[in-house]
């Protein structure tokens, strides 16, 4: 039997510098990266105080789409009681009013970019109203089915025309998508401020 | 010449990364106010934080709700508000802003999920009276 000393070999740690580096490098890009996610909107210009109550431009009413939520969170869509998951077709239909049915919005010719002229139905608008008792998440819940109506009518069309996604198309394109899709959701004020009436 | 000894390096770079880990938990404001995200699904990511102003609303946490009562609360920065202090806090955030930048401003709105649309009406129509009309409504990707 040899009894030779053996040294125990060292673990090699020259490595342990470029793990820590890489995992520093992990979290400064995640960190980085977690930005705020939401809905984006935009509110109409506040009302002028002196501003006479019927200075509202008249809508017909079969431009009008009227989604209301009550303070159990129903939503009234149109004059019928709906479930939130029916919302998103709905609201499709009448953006689109693919059969030109006459009480969903009249189209109107426009000439669009790429596509030439298109029917759109360019004057209909989604309002959408809330009691104060409503909770939030309702709302929220609401507003993505309207923004997913809108973003699948896009999708759609862009897949037709140019292959692609509507989020992967360039600026211009976009826009003429937006066009013949134009998102207009109207958030009406709520009932109790009363007398002013806007959309 | 020498060698220069590197066997300390990753006790460095370790202390570097959990100063890294450390300071990612933290915010920049300390929220006040309990709040969950709704859900959704058609969510935008909101670009250029700097232009980004915050407005949390929600139920204040545990240890303040003794002192304040139950009632949704606004937070502002680090403070409670009404809703009547926002146009000034608006206006305020406004011109610290870059003259150029102050058009594409945008109001994150970070409101729990059960508060009532009542508070979150009047917030809007203090957002419509200030001028501030970009906003987003926060919430979370739903999971499928």
């Amino acid at each position: 039997m040899a009894r030779k000393k053996r040294k125990a070999p060292g673990v090699n740690a020259s490595s342990s510098a470029d793990i820590a580096f890489m995992l520093l490098i992990f979290f400064l890009i995640t960190t980085s990266m977690d930005t705020d996610k939401g809905l984006p909107r935009r509110l109409p210009p506040p009302v002028p105080k002196d501003q006479k109550q019927n200075d509202a431009v008249d809508i017909k009413k079969r431009n009008l789409l009227i989604v209301l939520i009550n303070m159990n969170n129903q939503v009234l869509c149109g004059d019928e009681y709906i479930d939130i998951k029916q919302l998103k077709e709905k609201a499709k239909e009448f953006i689109d009013n693919p059969n030109n049915d006459e009480h969903k919005p009249e189209k109107v010719e426009v000439d669009v970019p790429y596509f030439g002229k298109q029917m759109v139905t360019k004057n209909h608008i989604i309002s959408l109203q809330n009691d104060r008792g409503t909770t939030y998440s309702a709302y929220i819940q609401v507003q993505n089915e309207l923004a997913a109506a809108y973003g699948e009518l896009r999708d759609a069309i862009s897949e037709k025309k140019f292959g692609k996604k509507f989020a992967d198309l360039d600026e211009e394109k976009q826009a003429a998508v937006q066009m013949i899709y134009p998102q207009k959701i109207s958030e009406a004020e709520p009932k109790n401020y009363g007398n002013v009436k806007k959309q | 010449m020498p060698e220069l000894n590197t066997s300390s390096l990753p006790d460095l770079v370790f202390a570097f990364l959990f100063f890294i880990m450390m300071v990612t938990t933290m915010r920049e404001v300390t929220l006040k106010v309990v709040f969950h995200a709704p859900q959704a699904t058609e969510l935008q990511k909101l670009e250029k934080k700097s232009l980004v102003t915050f407005i949390y609303v929600g139920q204040p946490t545990p240890d303040l709700i003794k002192k304040m009562g139950p009632a949704t609360r606004i937070q502002l920065n680090d403070a409670f508000a009404e809703t009547n202090e926002i146009q000034d806090y608006i206006a305020q955030e406004k011109s610290s802003m870059k003259e150029e930048d102050q058009p594409f401003m945008t109001v994150s709105l970070k409101a729990d999920k059960d508060t009532k649309m009542g508070i979150i009406t009047d917030i809007k129509q203090a957002l419509r009276e200030a001028y501030a009309l970009k906003i987003s409504y926060s919430a979370a990707m739903k999971v499928q």
